[in-house]
């Protein structure tokens, strides 16, 4: 089985792929998000934490 | 042996737990969905020769669908665990269970539309189990924008559960009068599923696959209650002595 | 617990008789939904005889959902609600009562002027009969439904359209049997009883169990 051929699926290619794709993209994307928003939490988390040890600021 | 579960009930002691079963769970979905991709690929060519070979959108299909379904239980068990318990984090594990679902009942819709295209020539059919997928996604939706809608978040939480329950216990009969709509010749629009006529191959493939999309949905699900937890706890002090946290 | 039961009723009904406009929009809007229709998808009666079932149950769904945001949100708003959360009696009750208010003055009104959409859509005589009798068992389960979307989305910003999401995929099942059983009736007589006793079964658990929900979601939104 050649690449092309593995690539068209039968003839098909068009609409195996669109399945897969969209799965592995929403999939992948979904971690990709959660992600960035645990960084975006810890970042206000750690500006948070550097605001109140700022000598002079009210407890 | 007696585990004390109440224990783990804790944001502060669940929050450790959950970062270190995470990399469990995702090698574990990676490692599946490798296997499953590559023997639904590669070990069905005999099988699915050129006129057939649509029929691999079903290894995505039927795990996406089978998790759209299973996560909604799981989120009405953690909602119901909530009611009677009232523990926090019960709540937010529904809540980081949600959007994943969603997702799931959005990727069988989708992946549905190319097998209905290629199989039945048609992207959408008022098929009593497309249709009750789709009903699905709206009650995911219905779940989240309530969660969203209310800015208190214990109220949130406990009025978006008691919806999840009304919805779970409603589900049956949702679904069976899609299933049946004219009550007087039900058995005969009733759909059998049954693994009896697939191929053991492709069988293979749907099964790792889906218990690969299972553990993606654990890894996920905690991976999203870590956050819940750190937003929702910012104010609290074991947060501020978390490693990860700056000092 | 009856005495409760009469006196919330009452109350309900004197307070809707004092702003009829509320009673006459929702039966207005179903009239209105459902004479668009024809515009439309067409004059022909054969096409109206087809869709006129589902169009009246779908008009009804609407009309009682849009009613809904109303149900609670007056007495939350002067705080007769939260009054009505310490009295002794069950909140069930107190809540059966008001519901049972609500569809006297929204849901029955609707099944009183089916005939006449019946005539609009051309039904024959026997069926605007059956679909008097459906709606009669179905509208209440749209309130009884619809309460614990009331419920829970009280007093929040945007709840009537909030409401529309949470409640109309609950309405399914009554859609479904309701149309199914005006379907029939042009068909088969005789086919109309299994849809019937559906929606009377439909009714009798909506009875029981609405109630008690619509009370806890009620309990977790005023608290």
């Amino acid at each position: 089985m050649s690449f092309a051929e593995f690539i068209s699926m039968g003839g098909y290619g068009l609409y195996v792929w669109s399945s897969f794709g969209m799965t592995a993209l929403l999939m992948i994307g979904e971690v990709v998000i959660l992600r960035r928003q645990r960084r975006t939490i810890i970042q206000r988390l750690c500006r948070m934490s550097r605001i109140e040890k700022r000598p002079g600021a009210t407890p | 042996m007696a585990i004390n579960w109440f224990k783990y009930a804790s944001p502060a002691t669940f929050y450790p737990l959950a970062g270190r079963m995470i990399p469990w769970f995702a090698w574990l979905a990676i490692i599946l969905t490798l296997f499953g991709l590559y023997w639904g690929f590669f070990e069905t060519p005999s099988i699915l020769t050129d006129q057939k070979q649509y029929y691999r959108i079903i290894f995505v299909h039927v795990p996406a669908a089978w998790m759209s379904m299973w996560l909604y239980v799981v989120l009405a068990g953690w909602a119901i665990i909530g009611l009677v318990f009232n523990t926090r984090l019960s709540y937010m594990m529904a809540a980081a269970v949600a959007p994943t679902g969603a997702m799931f009942t959005f990727l069988s819709l989708w992946t549905g539309a190319f097998w209905g295209k290629t199989s039945w020539g048609t992207w959408w059919d008022w098929d009593p189990r497309m249709t009750s997928e789709l009903i699905l996604l709206f009650l995911y939706v219905g779940y989240m924008a309530l969660h969203s809608a209310i800015d208190d978040t214990r109220r949130a939480d406990r009025a978006s559960a008691l919806l999840a329950v009304v919805g779970v216990v409603l589900v049956p009969v949702i679904f069976w009068s899609i299933n049946c709509p004219d009550p007087n010749q039900c058995a005969a629009l009733h759909q059998q599923s049954s693994f009896k006529g697939v191929e053991s191959n492709i069988l293979l493939a749907m099964l790792v696959l889906s218990i690969a999309f299972w553990m993606y949905s654990f890894a996920v699900a905690f991976m999203r209650v870590r956050n819940i937890i750190l937003e929702r706890e910012r104010n609290t002090q074991w947060v501020r002595e978390l490693p990860e946290v700056c000092e | 617990m009856f005495q409760t039961f009469k006196t919330v009723l009452a109350r309900d009904i004197l307070l809707a008789t004092r702003r009829r406009t509320d009673v006459l929009t929702a039966l207005f809007f179903f009239l209105i939904v459902i004479s668009l229709f024809p515009l439309g998808v067409g004059i022909e009666s054969e096409v109206l005889r087809r869709i006129g079932p589902g169009v009246v149950w779908v008009a009804a769904l609407l009309a009682s959902m849009l009613a809904l945001e109303r149900l609670f949100a007056s007495d939350f708003a002067d705080g007769t609600l939260e009054q009505m959360l310490l009295v002794p009696q069950p909140l069930g009750i107190v809540v059966f009562a008001k519901v049972t208010a609500h569809w006297l003055l929204t849901g029955l009104p609707l099944v009183l002027i089916a005939p006449l959409i019946g005539l609009q859509y051309h039904l024959p005589g026997a069926t605007q009969g059956v679909m008097m009798l459906a709606l009669l068992l179905g509208t209440p389960v749209l309130s009884l439904i619809g309460a614990i979307g009331a419920a829970l989305t009280l007093g929040l910003r945007g709840g009537g359209i909030l409401i529309s999401l949470l409640v109309l995929p609950l309405y399914i099942p009554v859609l479904i049997y309701g149309s199914g059983a005006v379907s029939a009736s042009m068909m088969d007589g005789a086919a109309v009883q299994a849809y019937l006793f559906i929606l009377g079964a439909f009714l009798l658990l909506a009875v029981v169990f609405s109630p008690w929900a619509t009370a806890a979601a009620l309990r977790i939104s005023v608290e």
